[in-house]
């Protein structure tokens, strides 16, 4: 097995398109646990740690762009974009242990394409836009396009992503995550929602964003629980409709983390738990 | 009053708490573990495990492997050619290497031993084994039935009733009295069944070993266990080798909490090593540490009482059936024991099916088969204390055993402390503090028998005057230290002037494994006696330099003393100069002692615990908990907390989250700690111990085992504290969130 160094975007291009078992080594979370229980044996690792712009946060029109090898505790080191989007930096803060957190990025968050993972139905509901470079240049796509299903994504032969982009964040606007676990830390999602609103002059919520995670294949961008919001004062009826919708839409399977009853149930309770903190945040309450 | 029993006395060193003597190297990584070491030319060992629950092993090809550059050995079944003629090792042998069969998912069929890791791994993928797949059963009730697959015919014991599957292979009935009639005198009988999961000790350190074993029937075995005498003994008697010829050394441990009382790697990596000619380390993968090494039993279980509207109970009858896994199993008799051990009943009958399953063989955990049975019968005594509106606390200690008590398992108790523990909780503040909405308080008494058994320990005084205390148990709770404190108390030297380690298997005389609580008892009680023996030499030694009589001369504050004015006016002579001049006086001083311990002394406790339930998601949270138990004496009161908060920590694991989850196919779905959920730190409240010292008359100092009871109460407490919170009785364990949310929705 090779391992390679790039320190810059196009080498790692070209060396991943060059070797189709190649594989991107950021924080290494997933890949080393894979690497070790011999499920995975890649003819070369990338380690993109050395590609200056992929190790650094810049401000890029009032929103954040995030280098795909920025481990998550650096993130929420900088006060401002956790006063931003504190919804993703706590999403992402929930992987793993203090130790993980050193290490573990968003972007392999996200290209681990795992149902359960914290970060993406908080990035999704952020409206987080991924950068990929590729042997034909660069492409954006929203997160929610990225995974296509469990360990699934759409990034084609020779394409890696490079950074993550938290628009600016509108506002009278906040967001939220919050995950089910059957203990208190160090777990995977039984169930994960991230959520955002924007509330116009009167309070009413003009927008909103609800990601439900590991209750379908893929990070579920759901319209129907954004419609029980806007409009609405975010009051017990919205949060209602809201909890019943995000139980309606959640197609989750029976699985040693829990069964599809309780993931439902869990989807409801949830959504209405995490649309309560958005809106606080977004009234400037909490 | 013979010696070894129990005196009063001040302490000086016992009782206090001293910095613990292993705490630096283990917090430096210092520390050597199973996996630690290496030899010369030293071989990888790995393991190739059966992917099937239940299956013939119709072939094992192993050329493809053995001609790997780098592999040096492989074996299978065939390579054991020694026959143990016990039908216990038998099944060892078979369960760490199969034979015929592959009788669960991670059950060992072949090994290799290599240069590399690497090698090694890619040579188990290299093995070819063909199996013929056959039906399985992993829940213990399907086990039971008449038709279920059999795991192995004809183990079956004659106290077994007709109408059961070979895999019920025996029944125990404990109790006295007339139940039935029992139940008649009683105001309200209620009568419910349990079940409890499969869980796993958890120990935080893989088994691990380094073995090395020569042509000339020569060995050594470097090995993370809880008894090398006992590894040595089975190895031994596995691969035919003379117990003299094998030299075991116990690493340091990092836990074992009964599940280091067995073997699994260590007869295999003896039969690499001695097949590849070379020392052959073998470390298992947690994945293999959860598939292959034992789990403690899962349960089913009927409890029926009967209460007086007084909260007397008149009658009380128990059912245990457990699952041994696949081979006969010894642990549902313990359950049926223990289970109403801690009342003073007239009638109560118990009995414990051991039924076996594709599953991997049940092992020894804390107080083995003690939670289980104390988690059905305490909820039961819960919810007549609910249904006849009667204080938990009061109605067990209306009902409590004490000393005179015939116990419902047989003897007679003496002086115990289980009222003391009942009427601690009662006074504790905890008992009293206010409860919020969605929250319950638990209460629950556990019992555990407490061992004896052999033990040698050896007592040198060096020449410059310091204590080599050799044990030959592996600390697992601190004992190093809790034997230099009892050894510097009865010499009258100071602490730091004694160092204690632990023996390999050529050093002393056999040691049981540590277990059943036994250590601080039988080995302090062994040191107390060498140091003792060491004394009565000193004395001599004295008076010989004083040219006075032996029983002229007294023992006290480190040094020799005339006995009284008559003794003649002779200056103390210390145990430094005495030590200094032994080479003239008789030569080196040594003293030691050899002992099958007994006394020592049942064990209860009492725990309380606050739980809420969050009635939208069924998650428990676990807000204050207080544990109750005797000591008998404390000797080093830290550790003796530990005991007590881990053992309450495993139970709020057992109690809450943690499962042995199976497949349709047979197969453990979750071998790891991601989706075997033991607590984190952040799950647990800080676990209040309270210390309760009633002497037990079998120990010098009166010391009790207290390291398997604080696992005993917790399954029932926090059943108890969940089913008040939630307005209705759980049954089944873990309390997981699905599990509770279902009951509060009433499905």
């Amino acid at each position: 097995m090779r391992f390679e160094t790039p320190t810059t975007v196009d080498e790692a291009v070209r060396l991943l398109s060059d070797d189709p078992e190649a594989r991107i080594l950021a924080g290494g979370t997933d890949l080393l646990v894979r690497l070790r229980a011999r499920q995975v044996a890649p003819s070369a690792v990338i380690d993109v740690k050395r590609i200056a712009e992929m190790t650094v946060i810049t401000r890029e029109e009032g929103g954040w762009r995030i280098g795909a090898a920025v481990p998550s505790a650096e993130m929420n080191e900088m006060s401002d974009l956790c006063a931003d989007w504190p919804g993703v930096m706590e999403a992402a803060d929930l992987i793993g242990s203090t130790q993980i957190q050193g290490r573990a990025t968003m972007a392999g968050n996200l290209c681990n394409a795992s149902p359960a993972a914290d970060s993406v139905p908080a990035m999704v509901a952020a409206g987080a836009v991924a950068r990929i470079a590729g042997p034909s240049g660069t492409r954006d796509v929203a997160v929610e396009d990225i995974p296509t299903g469990p360990g699934q994504t759409s990034l084609k032969p020779g394409e890696l992503i490079t950074s993550i982009f938290l628009p600016v964040k509108p506002a009278m606007s906040g967001d939220a995550y919050l995950r089910f676990i059957p203990r208190t830390e160090m777990d995977i999602a039984v169930v994960g929602v991230g959520v955002h609103v924007t509330l116009d002059d009167q309070g009413k919520i003009s927008a909103a964003r609800v990601a439900l995670g590991a209750v379908a294949p893929t990070v579920i961008l759901s319209q129907s629980c954004a419609d029980a919001l806007i409009g609405t004062p975010g009051d017990d009826a919205a949060l209602d409709a809201l909890a019943a919708a995000a139980t309606e839409e959640a197609t989750p399977i029976d699985d040693k983390r829990g069964t599809v009853a309780f993931r439902k149930d869990i989807a409801g309770v949830l959504a209405r738990r995490t649309a309560k903190i958005a809106i606080a945040r977004a009234k400037g309450d909490a | 009053m013979p010696k070894d029993e129990f005196q009063a006395r001040d302490f000086k060193i016992v009782g206090t708490r001293p910095l613990r003597p292993d705490g630096i190297d283990k917090v430096t990584g210092k520390a050597r573990y199973g996996a630690d070491v290496t030899a010369p030319g030293m071989l990888w060992g790995a393991v190739l495990r059966s992917p099937h629950a239940h299956a013939r092993i119709v072939s094992i090809d192993t050329s493809a492997a053995e001609a790997m550059k780098g592999v040096k050995a492989v074996i299978t079944r065939a390579d054991f050619t020694y026959q143990p003629d016990d039908p216990g090792l038998a099944d060892v042998l078979d369960n760490c290497m199969a034979g015929e069969k592959a009788r669960y998912d991670g059950h060992a069929v072949a090994a290799v031993a290599a240069t590399s890791k690497k090698i090694a791994h890619d040579a188990l993928d290299a093995i070819k084994v063909e199996y013929e797949v056959l039906a399985h059963v992993t829940d213990v009730d399907e086990a039971m039935k008449p038709d279920a697959p059999v795991i192995e015919a004809g183990r079956q014991q004659e106290n077994v009733p007709a109408g059961l599957s070979e895999n019920v292979t025996s029944r125990s009935k404990y109790g006295h009295g007339d139940p039935e009639a029992g139940f008649s005198q009683a105001d309200l009988v209620i009568e419910r069944s349990f079940t409890t999961a499969a869980t796993h000790q958890g120990y935080i350190e893989p088994h691990a070993c380094l073995a090395t074993l020569g042509a000339d029937g020569q060995g050594d075995l470097w090995v993370c266990t809880q008894g090398h005498y006992m590894v040595r003994n089975t190895c031994a008697g596995l691969l035919g080798l003379d117990a003299g010829m094998l030299r075991v050394t116990a690493s340091e441990i990092g836990g074992g909490f009964g599940g280091k009382t067995h073997v699994w790697i260590e007869p295999v990596a003896l039969m690499l090593s001695r097949k590849a000619g070379k020392p052959v380390k073998l470390v298992m993968s947690r994945d293999e540490v959860f598939r292959a090494t034992g789990p403690t039993a899962s349960s089913s279980i009927d409890v029926k009482i009967g209460m007086k509207k007084d909260g007397t109970i008149t009658g009380a009858t128990a059912t245990y059936r457990l699952q041994a896994g696949a081979y006969p199993g010894a642990i549902a008799f313990l359950s049926a024991m223990c289970g109403f051990a801690p009342y003073d009943l007239e009638n109560v009958r118990t009995e414990g099916f051991e039924v076996m399953t594709n599953r991997p063989k049940a092992a020894a955990y804390r107080a083995p088969g003690a939670p289980m049975a104390a988690y059905p019968v305490e909820s039961v005594i819960d919810e007549l204390c609910q249904k006849l509106d009667l204080d938990p606390l009061e109605t067990r200690l209306k009902n409590a055993a004490d000393e005179g008590t015939k116990s419902a398992y047989g003897p007679t108790y003496p002086a115990i402390g289980l009222k003391a523990t009942l009427k601690a909780a009662q006074s504790h503040p905890h008992w009293t503090a206010p409860l919020g909405e969605n929250q319950g308080r638990g209460v629950a008494c556990g019992f555990w028998f407490n061992f004896g058994g052999d033990t040698c320990v050896s007592l040198m005084v060096n020449p410059d005057g310091t204590v080599s205390l050799s044990e030959g148990n592996p600390d697992i709770g601190g004992s190093r230290a809790s034997m230099s404190m009892m050894a510097a108390e009865e010499l009258g030297v100071p602490l730091d002037q004694v160092r204690t380690i632990i023996a390999d298997t050529a050093s002393l005389g056999q040691n049981e494994v540590t277990d059943g609580s036994r250590v601080t008892f039988a080995v302090g009680l062994a040191t107390i006696k060498a140091a003792r023996h060491a004394i009565e030499i000193m004395k001599e030694r004295a008076a010989m330099t004083w040219g006075i009589d032996p029983e002229a001369v007294d023992w006290h504050d480190g040094a020799a003393h005339p006995a009284g004015p008559n003794a003649g006016k002779f200056p103390p002579m210390t145990i430094k100069e005495i030590a200094a001049i032994a080479s003239n006086t008789g030569g080196p001083i040594a003293g030691h002692h050899e002992v099958n311990a007994e006394g020592a002394g049942v064990s209860f406790a009492t725990h309380m615990v606050d739980t809420e339930v969050d009635p939208e998601t069924g998650a428990v949270k676990v807000l204050r908990y207080t544990v109750f138990q005797d000591a008998g004496k404390a000797v080093h009161p830290d550790y003796v907390e530990g005991q007590f908060q881990g053992g309450a920590a495993q139970g709020i694991g057992w109690a809450i989250n943690e499962e042995y989850i199976y497949g349709e196919d047979g197969r453990l779905q979750n071998p790891g700690f991601l989706d075997y959920r033991v607590p984190v730190a952040s799950d647990l409240p800080m676990i209040e111990p309270v210390i309760l010292e009633i002497p037990n008359p079998g120990h010098p100092y009166g010391v009790r085992g207290v390291g398997e009871t604080s696992i005993v109460p917790p399954l029932a407490a926090i059943a108890n504290a969940v089913s008040r919170a939630a307005g209705v009785r759980l049954t089944s364990l873990p309390m997981s969130p699905p599990r509770v949310l279902a009951a509060l929705k009433g499905q």
